[in-house]
């Protein structure tokens, strides 16, 4: 049984914006018209605090996409409760919008391609009132492609989606989520599209809006390493459930969960100096994640997991925290076995 | 959209559709000024004459004269098709984009009226409508075909607006707090503009059908001529019979080509939409060997140059 | 004949290992243009490497670098606009013979593929047929290149290569949807192998899995490529990947191969200023963080590229001449090995030349 236990907070004051033990089922119908439920989120927590960056991390279908569209109010939650400044957060609208939002994965769809920039950032402007009249909108559009790198403004105002690259679209993306003056966003895989040159621009852009106004920032990704660049704590998420958490150093380089050390090690790293992809000479099949509609009993990851006992089959484990706040949900600590984790790695990490 | 207007097909197409528009409102002008006649005065020296002479185009067994009727066939034919074009475009607009961006009960609901319409079978309604209301006049042909032309239409039109709906960019408008109307209408609609006017297109090709089928099986009444109603003539007074193929042959075969210039309009839409038919195109081929050509020339001679 | 045994390592007599080595593939000055309503676009700009029998070379670069386009054409799978408009793709025959894979017709063509050559595109869904089961599409391909073959054999043969990705033979009666992605991805790298190529072109197999499946994928790759010993051409953004497998890289840059050497050398050494940059763009999961940049600006419009070195609008290091002055990819020190780089910054040939 999973406890809504509170994210270890930094801070005192209440997060801007927290998923409280949330949980997500989606009742999908296949051919034939059977319903099933896929459980595609399961007791989640996450806190964002202003001017700090979390990471979800995950595979696809690790339920880190829903978690976020559940922030967003996208999807209702299942049970739980999303929170905003310490409150039970409004229902869906302009009020919680302009507080929270998103940024999509794909800057190539997510932008109208019929409208200039000038268009597609006037109008969030003038919805929200915060420009009024022609003047006032080239104004303060000019300034938010000045506030997300897209220099010379005055160049770009007038381009439609078209003449522009990835990176580019992902920027003015960006800018129209910064229009609206929201304290949180949230960024869905917002890298994985760009082009490898101009995604850590990107990443040192959200930094920089972190860390010189402020915002909280909740990063989902499936790349461990950028993860790592960007935030200040990562969260790991497999198969719905989260598994994982902690500050950022402390998770990546002594993990406390068997599939979060699966990750780290399948992480492509050219500084790896332990057992590389060359010297593997039986690659172990490590199956897949599982179904989520038929997920199995207890810690999800238990089919893949190399120690596996009878507990993991039964239940899923409580939280235990480690110094520095990390915490995990694994059966071997429950069991004092800690060490067995640590000792298995030490062959394949340096 | 310059895309559009350099695809050869496109360009045949819609200037012939342009050639029929121009004739529709300049028709009247052109058969009293240019011809000096008008499609319903009787030339007593001149029954079922065949073309040359005085008559262009021969006239019909009472003495009409068969270029004039043409003429003035076209602006008939052509405003029923626009009508019941609008129509239908119309109601399926507002039937499929409100059904496919809104969903849920309301889309369910929509979805079930169209469907009832689609599979009515139109063209035998149409006619016992017609037929019950008797002397019916062109504005009411239009409006009966444009009723039963709009199912098809919307089905096209939800389905495009669902999967814009189901774009990022559409969610992302949400969360700005855009309203649903100004989504519909600033950010949807212009998305759909080649769709619908492909839709357009074809709908007014099949109200000038439909017309004309109505007018040929004795449907509809009044003194307006339309193509449909010169065929309709020449089958009733015998020019078919006859072998008078100046009567009846020329309305049809400007119906065939009103037919064939939508079909191009769609195809050159079609390649405009899908790379794969554009490149595999004969211009594509033709393109890529003079590229060949020119460039081998151009090696030559470097290296005569080097 | 009868096929090789695909489960034990090729014998020493067997041609493809005494050769390995040997070249198998030499491109040289291979150019691409997509002929365009709006004029030509030069995709690939005078490619040249040569690949060696057994060799993994990866090949880096971003959308638009002419990666994909370059892998068509090798493989003449390309469609127009595209358009092979220079060059020769030189395939040597295990029986020593010289092939001109630009200029062959399609029916000399034919019997090469999945024999001699084979590509392992990026979508199993699309490459896969999604109405035939596995073992249907196995057999298609078995039997096109040894007619005669009994269905028992086929059979028997497509489990045999679904086991040797990792796959039950029981899977050969499933439909392409009913498989997962990752098994999906490994049943077409099987498929590749069915008729034991001597060249298998990789796309981005690994970009729709996600990084535990990838790792074993790649892992299950070199395997097969230890023991039966095919040459690989891997394509992908991800560098970091490359670092890991392949035995040489070439990055490629706006149509041209900008520098191509051992992995080891352009990670600690990388000479052109992309490819340091693009070694930058991957942050460390390991070593110390420090603030990264990427490299400036956006990739170049094949439309209209800029004139002399492509990359020099993005260049920190760009002189006053890489505006003018196109750089031509060639050896830098004989220390190096086979390391070539296009950049004027490294424009000497002789040792000890001011290269750094």
């Amino acid at each position: 049984m999973t406890t809504a236990a509170p994210t270890s907070d930094a801070t005192d004051e209440p997060a801007l914006l927290a998923a409280v033990d949330v949980s997500k089922h989606f009742t999908v119908r296949d051919q034939l018209g059977r319903k099933a439920t896929v459980r595609a989120v399961e007791h989640a927590s996450v806190a964002l605090h202003r001017g700090r960056v979390v990471a979800l991390v995950g595979e696809s279908g690790s339920g880190k996409t829903t978690l976020a569209r559940m922030l967003a109010q996208f999807h209702p939650v299942s049970s739980g409760e999303i929170r905003l400044a310490g409150h039970r957060a409004p229902p869906a609208g302009r009020g919680y919008f302009r507080q929270v939002q998103l940024i999509f994965q794909d800057p190539f769809s997510s932008l109208n391609t019929l409208h200039k920039v000038r268009h597609i950032l006037g109008r969030v402007l003038r919805v929200h009132g915060h420009a009024h009249t022609r003047a006032e909108v080239e104004e303060q559009v000019l300034s938010l492609l000045n506030r997300v790198n897209l220099t010379p403004a005055e160049e770009f105002i007038d381009k439609r989606p078209r003449e522009m690259s990835g990176g580019q679209l992902q920027r003015v993306a960006i800018a129209r989520a910064l229009a609206v003056r929201p304290t949180v966003l949230l960024g869905d895989e917002p890298i994985s599209m760009l082009d490898v040159s101009i995604r850590l621009d990107v990443l040192n852009l959200l930094a920089r809006l972190c860390d010189e106004e402020g915002l909280a920032l909740l990063y989902i990704t499936h790349d461990i390493a950028s993860a790592r660049y960007l935030c200040d704590e990562v969260q790991v998420m497999y198969a719905g459930q989260t598994v994982e958490g902690g500050p950022k150093e402390a998770v990546i380089q002594s993990p406390k969960h068997p599939y979060t050390r699966l990750l780290i090690d399948s992480s492509p790293d050219p500084d790896r100096t332990g057992r590389g992809l060359r010297d593997q000479d039986d690659a172990e099949d490590l199956g897949e994640p599982p179904n989520l509609t038929a997920p199995p009993d207890g810690c999800r990851f238990h089919p893949r997991c190399p120690f596996a006992m009878d507990d993991c089959r039964r239940a899923f484990p409580d939280r235990t925290t480690f110094a520095d706040g990390q915490w995990a949900h694994c059966w071997l600590h429950q069991h004092g076995r800690s060490a067995e984790l640590d000792r298995t790695t030490s062959k394949e990490l340096p | 959209m310059s895309q559009f207007l350099t695809n050869g097909k496109v360009r045949i197409g819609l200037a012939v559709f342009g050639a029929f528009l121009l004739i529709a409102l300049i028709g009247s002008w052109l058969v009293s000024s240019v011809l000096g006649t008008d499609p319903h005065r009787i030339d007593y020296d001149a029954l079922g004459a065949a073309p040359g002479g005085e008559h262009l185009l021969g006239t019909t067994t009472s003495g009409q004269d068969v270029l004039a009727q043409l003429i003035t066939g076209c602006r008939g034919s052509v405003a029923v098709g626009l009508l019941s074009g609008v129509l239908a475009v119309g109601v399926a607009a507002l039937v499929g984009v409100t059904g496919g961006f809104i969903g849920g009960r309301t889309d369910q609901m929509l979805t079930a009226v169209t469907n009832i319409f689609a599979t009515l079978p139109s063209f035998p309604l149409m006619l016992i409508v017609a037929g019950y209301m008797a002397n019916v006049g062109p504005v009411a042909i239009a409006l009966l075909i444009g009723l039963f032309e709009w199912p098809v239409c919307a089905r096209y039109l939800r389905a495009q607006t669902l999967s814009l709906r189901g774009r990022d960019f559409v969610q992302a408008l949400r969360m700005v707090g855009e309203s649903r109307w100004r989504m519909v209408l600033v950010e949807i609609m212009p998305h759909l503009t080649g769709i619908l006017s492909s839709l357009f297109l074809r709908a007014v090709v099949t109200g000038v059908f439909t017309e004309a089928g109505l007018r040929f099986l004795g449907i509809g009444g009044g003194d307006s001529v339309t193509w449909g109603t010169m065929i309709a003539f020449a089958q009733q007074q015998e020019g078919v019979v006859r072998g008078m193929w100046w009567w009846f042959a020329p309305p049809g075969l400007f119906i065939a080509l009103l037919g064939t210039a939508t079909a191009l309009v769609n195809f050159g839409l079609d390649e405009i939409g899908n790379p794969v038919l554009r490149h595999s195109s004969r211009a594509a081929v033709r393109r890529a060997t003079a590229h060949m050509a020119a460039r081998r020339d151009r090696t030559n001679t470097v290296e005569v140059a080097s | 004949m009868t096929a090789r045994p695909l489960d034990t390592a090729r014998s020493a007599s067997a041609p493809s290992s005494a050769l390995r080595g040997e070249p198998l593939l030499d491109v040289s000055r291979l150019t691409v243009e997509y002929v365009t309503e709006r004029g030509a676009v030069l995709a690939c700009n005078e490619v040249s490497f040569t690949l060696r029998r057994g060799e993994i070379l990866g090949l880096a670069g971003e959308s638009g670098s002419g990666k994909s386009s370059l892998i068509t054409a090798l493989t003449r799978l390309q469609r127009l606009p595209a358009l092979t408009t220079g060059g020769e793709i030189r395939y040597h025959t295990r029986d020593g013979h010289l092939l001109d894979l630009v200029t062959l017709d399609e029916r000399r063509l034919r019997p090469l593929r999945w024999t001699e050559l084979a590509i392992v595109l990026q979508s199993a869904m699309a490459a896969f047929n999604p109405v035939m089961r596995l073992k249907a599409q196995f057999a298609d391909v078995i039997v096109e290149h040894q007619p005669g073959i009994t269905g028992d054999e086929v059979a028997e043969r497509t489990g045999r290569l679904l086991r040797m990705v990792g796959i039950a033979p029981e899977r050969a009666h499933s439909y392409p949807h009913e498989l997962s992605g990752g098994m999906r991805q490994r049943a077409l790298i099987a498929l590749a192998l069915a008729c034991e190529p001597e060249l298998v072109v990789m796309d981005e197999p690994t970009t729709a899995v996600d990084v535990v499946m990838q790792r074993q994928i790649m892992a299950q790759i070199l395997r097969l490529q230890r023991r039966l010993g095919f040459a690989v051409v891997f394509v992908t953004h991800d560098l970091s990947l490359l670092m890991e497998i392949a035995d040489r890289i070439a990055i490629m840059y706006a149509g041209r191969i900008v520098e191509i050497g051992a992995p080891q050398q352009l990670y600690t050494d990388p000479l052109h200023p992309y490819t340091r940059g693009l070694r930058d763009a991957f942050p460390p999961l390991h070593a110390p963080l420090t603030k990264l940049a990427g490299i400036p600006g956006s990739p170049p419009d094949l439309r209209d590229p800029p004139p002399g070195c492509a990359f020099h609008p993005r260049c920190a290091q760009r002189l006053p001449e890489c505006e003018q002055v196109l750089p031509r990819l060639h050896q830098v020190l004989p220390q190096h090995g086979e390391r070539q780089v296009a950049c004027l910054l490294h424009d000497s040939i002789d040792p000890g030349g001011e290269a750094s």
